[in-house]
């Protein structure tokens, strides 16, 4: 029986009027874990009535079941659930711990062209430095203000997917952070990658997909990682052009030439970005405004720098005229058919199986295409497909390392708000899917076998324990107060006891039964192929 | 197949001499490592064509100057080609004793210019038009049809090309740290996936990672502290565990996608190419001159790039590419495979090198002079294709 069809029959075992039979599991001297360390069985909770196939929709939607999601979820019901999932408010429904720690970065008070021009003119002062040990003194000080914006950044995020209560959209986030990759560690983008996530990324997460073309096409930390800030008529560079038509549309053989890419690349000469800031508006004697120049915050759009003649893109004609080349150009790749069937078969992907079945992505194909790309269309097809209904009877989709961490955080401190992202950060890296940190622009994998090799096994166990064993100064408090919040990975809880316990396996549970301590049981609990899954 | 009747069949195959030893084929004496420069390494400014006057026409730039013209100019390694000056301490040595050499003009039939598409396309080693088989690359078909093979992989992630039959370990090498999950626990984890389909990675995934901390960790006491750090230090890592333990390795390294200010003689490439020179000296030193006789180092990268400079002091993706040959017996010295004069008229689609030595027909001459593979085995590791032999050990 697969892990959840047990969950299922658990919690149904929990409804009101199966009380006998929910007393069944705790009771079970071989389930319960060694006297020693084993946390009393809980009163019966409130949730019930939930079956295996909801615990797995929960799973599947969100950063990991836990208590309080899985509360949410039995309110509203399935449908109404799922539909606020799709259709959260603007305004974050983040816990007051969670929200405060947001609202007092400077990344939510200050504007992205404030921060990324001070600290950009802060690290060409410093480069100017003639004596050399001011200038490695003066460059480690702007290093350490451009890592801290990138960090902030992090935080931000980490809580936004552990605490929201409208999880799809902190997990489309991702996705779609992952579909339009960018790398942290390239040039200045430390100083813009929370405002991509936020204003390029997460915006539009549940949008429509043309939007995203366009946020990130002018967003300038894309333009600076794909270098067509460095694109300019007679310096073509086609690195960006390529990637849009192979990893952020079409897909690579879907139809496009050598020759598609190289007009793309003109089309998107002088789409670049202006660091410098804003000149105070003076009319300078003889200044002539060029009609086709855009400045939008650190986006600019250069006509010298653009190439006006006529261009064949995809079989039509694009004549020179400016930046409408490029909305055109974007139109024109948004609608193509084979942009639908990439963008529905990665979705499908993530969310359900590493081979989604083809008349599936047909359907959600069809959706996109009819609905000129609204995400929500293409999610729900999946959602309430019968496809989907099966791949949650199967569970056998394997959670990647921001899963498997992510779910193992939310199940152990369910909403106990962390205070330091640090450590969370650190095990993504061990685990070689590093939060902002994939350097080359076809994002992390999506399917099984990129992430359960023998090392990356022993890793994760590692990490299980380290989760498992301890807080690891997750509520321990950034300077000044570094104060340590007491707290402990309560896995075994009541909605373990109600929930998680029976569906696990033999094998499983003789191995809890023989752990040593509360922190040993966490980690085997963790490490278990259930929890992978 | 079955791995016993992959064995029964090896009866018959003729014993083989290789650099004077008489070897029964095919087995996994030679150790073999193939390092993968992921991004596309722009070949044009390491193994350099410095007799033809269009290179330098190509990269006002960034073209390294000729030999003799500068104290940072290229190496001539023949009057043909020159080697580029971050080398001339780690490898130049290497090639004056004839253990390196360089097959220009080698790639794949792929022409999407996709880093991610070609890197599959040579992992996989399956033919580029067909249907894919992403769970069965070429190092770990070669794992499967060879004897007393302990093949491994160092890298995060278990890549393409050992993907398929048996469980290959696979390991980040450059932070090995003290396990933290004890003995006991292993077990315990053991037992909880005696059943699961991921059983055998998780029991391969315990010793590997006990192997390699062992191996690590005396390695680090032999020598004190060791100074390097980065890709040299996994390079070292690997030798001391190619020495003693494995026997067919993979690791990638990246950081060549030259797009923007790559540099010439000096800069962003010359320090990534520098590093990756020091790691492939620090390789042999480590394995040690034993071991080093009967090792084979394969370097490659998924494509070239463009032959003329870019816009942007850098270079876009191309076709044909250089790849490197290393070892102790190996047949160096020399540049190896066919050849065109580097000039307009001879690139590919006007931009680009040509591919005249195929990846696959490269890999398979090298395999059946290492390990005597015959025909039909050779066709299970490469299918549909003639291996070419460029006596190259």
């Amino acid at each position: 029986m697969s892990r959840l069809a047990q969950l299922a029959l658990l919690i149904a075992a929990l409804a009101p009027g199966a009380q006998a039979h929910a007393a069944e599991a705790p009771a079970q001297p071989a389930a319960a874990p060694p006297a020693a360390h084993a946390p009393a069985p809980p009163p019966a909770q409130a949730v019930a009535q939930l079956g295996a196939a909801d615990l797995a929709f929960i799973d599947r939607v969100t950063w990991g079941v836990n208590e309080s999601t899985a509360a949410e979820y039995q309110m509203l019901g399935r449908d109404r659930w799922l539909e606020r999932q799709l259709h959260p408010g603007a305004k974050d429904r983040l816990p007051a711990a969670a929200q405060a720690q947001i609202a007092a970065m400077p990344i939510s008070t200050q504007p992205v062209t404030d921060i990324a021009t001070a600290l950009t003119t802060q690290q060409r002062t410093a480069n100017q430095i003639q004596d050399p040990e001011l200038r490695k003194a003066g460059q480690q000080v702007s290093g350490q203000a451009m890592n801290e914006i990138g960090r902030q950044a992090a935080a931000r995020s980490l809580l936004r997917d552990l605490y929201s209560p409208d999880q799809l959209r902190e997990k489309m986030t991702w996705f779609w952070f992952n579909h339009f990759n960018v790398h942290l560690y390239k040039s200045d983008i430390r100083t813009t990658i929370g405002d991509y996530e936020e204003h390029a990324l997460r915006r539009n997460a549940l949008g429509k997909f043309r939007d995203l073309l366009h946020a990130t096409a002018t967003h300038p930390a894309m333009l600076r990682y794909l270098d067509n800030a460095e694109n300019a008529k007679g310096h073509i560079n086609e690195n960006y052009a390529r990637e849009i038509m192979e990893l952020h549309t079409m897909g690579v053989g879907s139809g496009y030439t050598q020759e598609d890419v190289q007009e793309l690349a003109r089309i998107l000469t002088g789409v670049g970005v202006n660091f410098q800031p804003l000149e105070p508006t003076v009319v300078r004697m003889g200044f002539v405004a060029q009609p086709d120049h855009i400045r939008t915050g650190l986006f600019e759009f250069n006509p010298n720098r653009h190439d006006y003649s006529v261009k064949h893109f995809l079989g039509q004609t694009i004549e020179g005229r400016g930046f409408p080349e490029v909305e055109q150009a974007l139109d024109i790749l948004a609608r193509q058919p084979a942009t639908a069937t990439f963008v529905s078969r990665k979705i499908a992907t993530y969310f359900m199986s590493d081979t989604p079945p083809d008349a599936l992505v047909a359907r959600m194909a069809q959706a996109f295409r009819s609905t000129d790309g609204d995400i929500v269309s293409v999610l729900l097809v999946m959602f309430r497909s019968g496809e989907f209904a099966n791949s949650l009877r199967a569970n056998d989709k394997y959670k990647d390392p921001m899963q498997f961490v992510l779910s193992a955080v939310r199940l152990a401190y369910d909403g106990k708000v962390i205070l330091n992202p640090q450590p969370i950060l650190g095990w993504l890296n061990r685990l070689a899917e590093g939060l902002y940190n994939h350097p080359t622009p076809d994002g992390y994998p999506m399917t099984a076998a990129a992430w359960n090799g023998p090392g990356q096994m022993a890793v994760r166990f590692e990490i299980a324990r380290q989760i498992g064993s301890n807080p690891a100064g997750m509520f321990k408090a950034l300077p000044p107060d570094t104060t340590e919040r007491p707290a402990f990975p309560q896995i075994a809880s009541a909605f373990y006891f109600n929930a998680v316990q029976p569906t696990l396996g033999a094998a499983t549970r003789a191995a809890l039964d023989q752990a040593a301590s509360p922190q040993e049981w966490n980690t085997l609990f963790l490490s278990s192929p259930e929890f992978m899954h | 197949m079955h791995r016993r009747d992959v064995l029964k069949g090896l009866a018959a195959v003729p014993l083989m001499t290789i650099a004077g030893r008489v070897w029964a084929a095919p087995k996994a004496d030679m150790r073999t490592l193939v390092v993968f420069l992921r991004g596309a390494y722009d070949a044009a400014n390491v193994v350099i064509p410095v007799s033809s006057p269009f290179y330098y026409e190509s990269r006002p730039t960034i073209a390294v100057p000729k030999p003799g013209s500068h104290p940072d100019a290229a190496v001539p390694l023949n009057p043909d080609w020159g080697l580029h000056p971050a080398l001339k301490d780690s490898l130049l040595p290497l090639w004056e004793k004839k253990q390196l050499a360089f097959v220009p003009f080698a790639g794949t039939d792929d022409l999407t210019r996709s880093h991610f598409e070609t890197q599959d396309t040579i992992e996989l080693g399956q033919p580029v038009h067909g249907t894919r088989n992403y769970n069965s690359g070429f190092m770990a078909r070669l794992a499967t049809v060879l004897t007393r093979t302990k093949p491994i992989a160092y890298t995060e992630q278990l890549p393409l090309v050992f993907r398929g039959g048996h469980a290959i370990p696979n390991i980040g090498i450059g932070s090995v740290g003290r396990p933290g999950v004890d003995d006991r626990q292993a077990k315990l984890i053991e037992s909880m996936y005696a059943k699961d389909a991921l059983g055998g990675a998780v029991s391969e995934g315990f010793k590997v990672r006990d192997d390699v901390y062992k191996t690590v960790e005396m390695a680090a006491a032999d020598r004190g502290a060791i100074s390097a750090k980065g890709f040299e230090l996994s390079a070292r890592r690997i030798g001391r565990l190619m020495r003693d333990q494995y026997n067919l390795g993979f690791v990638d390294v990246g950081g060549w996608d030259t797009h923007v200010g790559q540099g010439g003689a000096q800069g962003y490439l010359a320090g990534r190419i520098g590093e990756l020179g020091r790691a492939l000296a620090g390789f042999a030193q480590e394995i040690g001159p034993e071991a080093w006789n009967d090792t084979v180092v394969v370097v490659i990268s998924e494509f070239g790039r463009t032959f003329r400079e870019n816009g942007n002091r850098g270079t876009d993706h191309g076709h044909g590419s250089v790849y490197w040959v290393l070892g102790g017996a190996v047949k160096g010295g020399r540049i190896a495979g066919d050849q065109v004069k580097v000039d307009h008229a001879t690139l590919f689609q006007n931009r680009d090198y040509p591919v005249l030595t195929d990846y696959r027909a490269l890999f398979g001459g090298l395999f059946q002079r290492a390990y005597g593979l015959d025909q039909k085995l050779m066709a299970q590791v490469f299918p549909g294709v003639t291996a070419k032999d460029l006596a190259l050990v």
